[in-house]
């Protein structure tokens, strides 16, 4: 008999490069991604029942675990999940932005507030 | 099309999982499953397409001109750009992202199949015995150094690990994992790069017509079976060093009805056939998971087992070019590094060429040549990658 919960989050044979200065950071990063798909898939269930429950009033498990969404309903849901990860990932793509902007977007409050009371 | 569907086209959305075509030895999937995967397919699209360009700007717009200013000079070497970029914390930040999805990709992937090990191993077995003339394993084949030394693509056990008897577990897994770290641009049932060949040769080659096809590193099938049913008339023959991988794909080719193709456990370092025995030796995406030794092998191998007038090619990376700047060579090697994929810059770096020459293929019959991934999900393929266009190489046989 297999442990599978165990077995499921192995590592890879191979060194596993860590990308920042210190890895504690990226620890949690990983842990943030992780809860971040698993709320991504209780959006996903929840979506399930809500439009069950619109359908039938009643729900049972089965019918949770069997529903599929049709084409429409299916591309919502991929739309829900791209908003979700750029709200998720805002973080770079703002750090991205900053590097596109000019020097004059990214000025430091000291500096302005020098500026501002000069004149 | 609704404007419900052109909007979703407008923004390159991935393929929603629930809709996509399974074959008959493939898990099953849960509720959750399917959502996990849509959100991996999601994230890995959210990635390519917004966060990893980043990594052009941030270079471009600080890393290179602090280098300068701190060295005096520009970038000589792929390597300085490599020092230069680690320090940056977009790229930090972008590269710790992708190698956290494709940890979690494994894990969504693996999960779901060591769940039902049993079950889908009495499943692959159910289609196996229909034909079991068609598959055969060698228990006592050595795996490869090559392959034992990294697990490929982080894929926890690699392609051969067997957990249970008749095991085709890290298979499964990594039939899904393709899918979703390919967002579904190889197509439903992630055959694309083939179909794209079988289109490429009947074009431009419409009187080459092979009987015996072998398949070298055939993994899982998927291209091997396109190969099959681009010419229903030929025998095509996979082999590959992995037992689960071989079960998985023998049991996928029964289920779909492709009766025209064999599994043999083999190396191709050693092929187990004669000379002049086949019309056409493929690979796809094999070479730059093995090592220099071993493809000095495999050449040797392919040459000596096709017919005079016959093909060997290889889907496979193209080598870097002259004209490629040193951030793109920097960019290219990063699954070298961060994936899993050692073998992949030697292949980046090597000249093929002189690889096919050193077996006996002549300068007059070598070829190269793009081809544009078939896609059947009606997922728009967008930008100029490996992923939506591939290299590949290889030669007539004089």
């Amino acid at each position: 008999m297999i442990n599978d919960i165990l077995l499921s989050n192995n590592k890879a044979k191979g060194h596993r490069p860590y990308f920042f200065s210190d890895e504690t950071i990226e620890r949690v990063l990983n842990i943030t991604m992780a809860v971040a798909g698993e709320l991504a898939v209780t959006r996903e269930r929840l979506d399930t029942l809500e439009r069950l429950l619109q359908l039938k009033q009643v729900v049972t498990d089965d019918e949770i675990e069997c529903f599929i969404p049709n084409p429409e309903q299916a591309q919502k849901r991929q739309r829900w999940h791209a908003d979700y990860i750029a709200r998720i990932l805002r973080i770079v793509q703002q750090e991205l932005e900053a590097i596109q902007q000019p020097d004059e977007n990214n000025r430091n409050m000291e500096e302005i507030l020098e500026e501002l009371g000069r004149s | 099309m609704n404007r419900t569907d052109e909007k979703a086209q407008a923004m390159n959305l991935p393929p929603v999982y629930n809709h996509v075509e399974k074959h008959g030895a493939f898990p099953e999937i849960s509720h959750d499953e399917n959502a996990r995967f849509n959100f991996l397919t999601n994230l890995n699209r959210h990635l390519d397409s917004v966060v990893k360009p980043g990594n052009k700007v941030a270079f471009d717009k600080r890393i290179k001109p602090w280098f300068q200013e701190r060295t005096g000079h520009d970038f000589h070497t792929s390597a300085e750009v490599k020092e230069a970029m680690r320090q940056d914390t977009y790229y930090q930040m972008s590269s710790a992202l992708r190698r956290a999805m494709l940890e979690m990709t494994q894990q969504a992937s693996r999960s779901m199949v060591l769940r039902q090990i049993d079950s889908l191993a009495d499943k692959a077995s159910f289609y196996n015995n229909q034909r079991p003339e068609t598959l055969t394993l060698d228990p006592d084949l050595e795996i490869p150094h090559y392959l034992k030394i990294v697990d490929y693509h982080c894929l926890p056990g690699s392609y051969y690990t067997e957990y249970i008897a008749d095991d085709v577990a890290n298979a499964a897994a990594d039939d899904a994992r393709f899918f979703v770290t390919t967002a579904g641009k190889f197509g439903e049932l992630s055959d694309g790069s083939s179909k794209a060949l079988v289109n490429f040769l009947t074009h431009n080659y419409p009187k080459f017509n092979p009987r015996r096809i072998l398949d070298i590193g055939c993994g899982a099938g998927h291209n091997l079976l396109a190969l099959a049913m681009g010419y229903p008339d030929a025998e095509v023959i996979g082999i590959d060093v992995s037992a689960p991988m071989l079960r998985y794909g023998h049991a996928r080719a029964v289920s779909l009805g492709v009766e025209n193709v064999r599994f043999i456990q083999a190396n191709a370092e050693t092929i187990p056939f004669d000379n002049d025995s086949f019309d056409w030796v493929q690979s796809t995406m094999f070479l730059h998971e093995t090592s220099t030794r071993a493809i000095n092998n495999i050449v040797r191998e392919v040459y000596r087992v096709l017919v005079s007038g016959g093909l060997m090619l290889h889907v496979e990376h193209a080598q870097n070019t002259p004209d490629m700047s040193l951030f793109e060579q920097f960019m290219r090697d990063w699954d070298t590094f961060n994936n899993n994929e050692p073998f992949y810059r030697v292949m980046h770096q090597m000249d093929k060429t002189e690889w096919m020459k050193s077996a006996g293929f002549q300068s007059d019959n070598l070829l190269q040549f793009g081809i544009h991934i078939v896609n059947n999900n009606n997922h728009r393929l967008t930008g100029d990658g490996f992923q939506t266009r591939q290299n590949v190489f290889g030669a007539w046989k004089e």
